[in-house]
């Protein structure tokens, strides 16, 4: 059965005696080396990022440190059904709900909400399916790095470091389907 | 100036210079690695890097130096010390320019001129192996032992080709001499034919001697294609795997000041020595020292050249594989430089010396 028409047939064939002496291939090789040389020596490096001055821009829909995002009233949206801990397939979320009071109306969106949610960093392989699970278009990953820490505890991050902060609101329009910038109210 | 004066100064000379030079190989190679790959190389430490040999010597000094428990103690030093010592006592023998006079005395322009110069060199290049081979055994690893032994079998069958192909160029000259193999392609006709003064090269009439002499100086340095002793992707990192702070820096050291030496042979050898173009002339109008300083200059640079060009082959080809190697070695090298060796006789016996 033929899958792709990529496949190359192997042959064994016996070397012919330009190939068993090496030499023109080796030349040919040198040949091209050099003009890489000569072209990096006069016009300078293509498509080289000076990295610590100059970071490498990363694809819009990069996933990198996630964000628990905020609604339009600032409140937080995640109401801690625990799709996300569902389907996340390294178990790296752990969540604990609670209800909200009187008082806490302007904090959280739902009566529920996550009084603690947790990601452990060091399990989570970034695969955004709790991006694709929360029903509340509460969970985003960014374009963000997560920090390089010393100790394994603190890659546990709680809601101090995943909620995002009231003045400064993540922008992640860029990876929402149109049908669900629509949707999210 | 008395000799001996002139002898210490130009041992130590000598033994700076096969430091710095081996010290900015390593700063070349990583240049030269770059510039191929599109890349710019290191460029933190000074202005274009250049103050990185110093880093990574300080990085070396002040890195953990470890032993494995059951490496034979001993040894395991000695591997490294030996290799060093092993590279940088062959510069000895290398003429490394004409003469200098100094106070009406001429003194040359090396450190010991023995008649069998080209023996010396081979004999310690092969001892060269045992600093590996020492290693790769004393470090009580399987890899280190399998890259260790690596190299010693690699060893053997350069060795051969490279013996067999200097031997041609010892027919012609008619002596092991290092000195006066350089002398002989000073003064003469190219081919009997064109004079050009300091041109009489050897490549110019052992062209094949010297393809086999090259491949098997890559193969004696360790250098790609033929860096199977310490292939990373196949023996984690060959004989040197235990090997930890300045103990590896002096295996990696040993083989840039290996690399020098050996490309400094090459030039002795083939391209001239300290000749260069006009130099019989320089000496008669500029002066003794004049021509001493500048044969000095030509010897150096075509041995920065012969670098450059062993740095250019290591960045375009993939290593061998090791029956390659081996096939290579036994089939190829050994019966061309046995032939070349045939028809050198026979030109040599048919038209004179």
């Amino acid at each position: 059965m033929k899958l792709t028409n990529r496949s190359k047939v192997v042959s064994n064939k016996e070397m012919t005696l330009a190939e068993k002496i090496y030499l023109p291939a080796v030349f040919k090789g040198m040949g091209i080396t050099f003009k890489h040389a000569v072209r990096t020596v006069i016009k300078g490096a293509p498509s080289v990022y000076a990295y610590p001055e100059v970071q490498k821009p990363r694809a819009k829909v990069w996933r990198g440190h996630h964000v628990l995002k905020r609604d339009e009233e600032g409140r937080e949206r995640c109401t801690a059904c625990g799709l996300c801990a569902v389907a996340c397939p390294a178990e790296a979320i752990t969540m604990t709900a609670a209800e909200r009071t009187k008082e806490e109306k302007g904090l959280y969106r739902e009566e529920k909400y996550a009084s603690v949610y947790e990601i452990n960093m060091l399990r989570c392989i970034f695969c955004g399916m709790c991006e694709e699970a929360c029903p509340k278009s509460a969970i985003y990953l960014t374009d963000r790095l997560v920090d390089v820490e010393t100790n394994r505890g603190s890659f546990i991050y709680g809601k101090d470091k995943l909620v995002e902060k009231i003045n400064e609101r993540i922008d992640i329009t860029a990876r929402q389907s149109e049908k669900q910038k629509n949707a999210v109210k | 100036m008395d000799l001996i004066t002139f002898k210490l100064i130009l041992v130590l000379a000598l033994f700076l210079l096969s430091l710095t030079i081996a010290a900015y190989s390593t700063w070349a190679e990583r240049k030269v690695a770059s510039i191929m790959q599109d890349r710019i190389g290191p460029n933190r430490a000074g202005p274009f890097g250049l103050l990185q040999p110093l880093a990574d010597g300080g990085k070396f000094f002040f890195k953990e130096d470890f032993t494995p428990a059951n490496a034979e103690k001993f040894l395991f030093v000695l591997g490294p010390a030996l290799v060093m010592f092993i590279s940088l006592i062959t510069g000895a023998v290398i003429p490394w320019g004409k003469s200098l006079n100094i106070g009406g005395t001429s003194f040359d322009l090396q450190v010991a001129n023995i008649d069998v110069g080209v023996l010396f060199i081979i004999g310690m290049a092969s001892i060269g192996v045992y600093g590996i081979m020492i290693g790769g055994w004393a470090s009580n690893n399987k890899y280190s032992l399998l890259g260790a032994i690596r190299a010693s079998s690699q060893m053997i069958s350069y060795e051969l080709a490279m013996g067999l192909a200097l031997l041609s160029i010892i027919m012609m000259t008619g002596s092991l001499d290092l000195k006066v193999i350089t002398e002989t392609q000073t003064a003469g006709k190219l081919w009997g034919l064109i004079h050009i003064d300091g041109m009489n090269w050897n490549i110019f009439y052992q062209p094949l001697a010297f393809l086999i002499f090259f491949v098997s100086a890559l193969a004696e340095t360790n250098r790609h294609p033929f860096d199977l002793p310490e292939c990373e992707s196949e023996l984690v990192t060959g004989y040197s795997t235990e090997y930890s702070s300045m103990k590896l820096g002096l295996y990696m050291f040993g083989e840039y000041v290996n690399m020098f030496i050996s490309n400094a042979f090459i030039v002795v050898l083939f391209f001239g020595g300290y000749n260069y173009p006009g130099i019989e002339w320089v000496t008669q109008h500029w002066g003794e020292n004049t021509a001493g300083i500048l044969s000095v200059v030509a010897f150096l640079s075509k041995t920065v050249i012969g670098i450059l060009i062993f740095m250019w082959i290591r960045w375009t080809l993939p290593r061998f594989r090791y029956d390659q190697l081996m096939h290579l070695g036994w089939k190829t090298l050994i019966p061309l430089a046995l032939v070349n060796l045939v028809i050198t006789g026979a030109v040599i016996l048919a038209f004179g010396s």
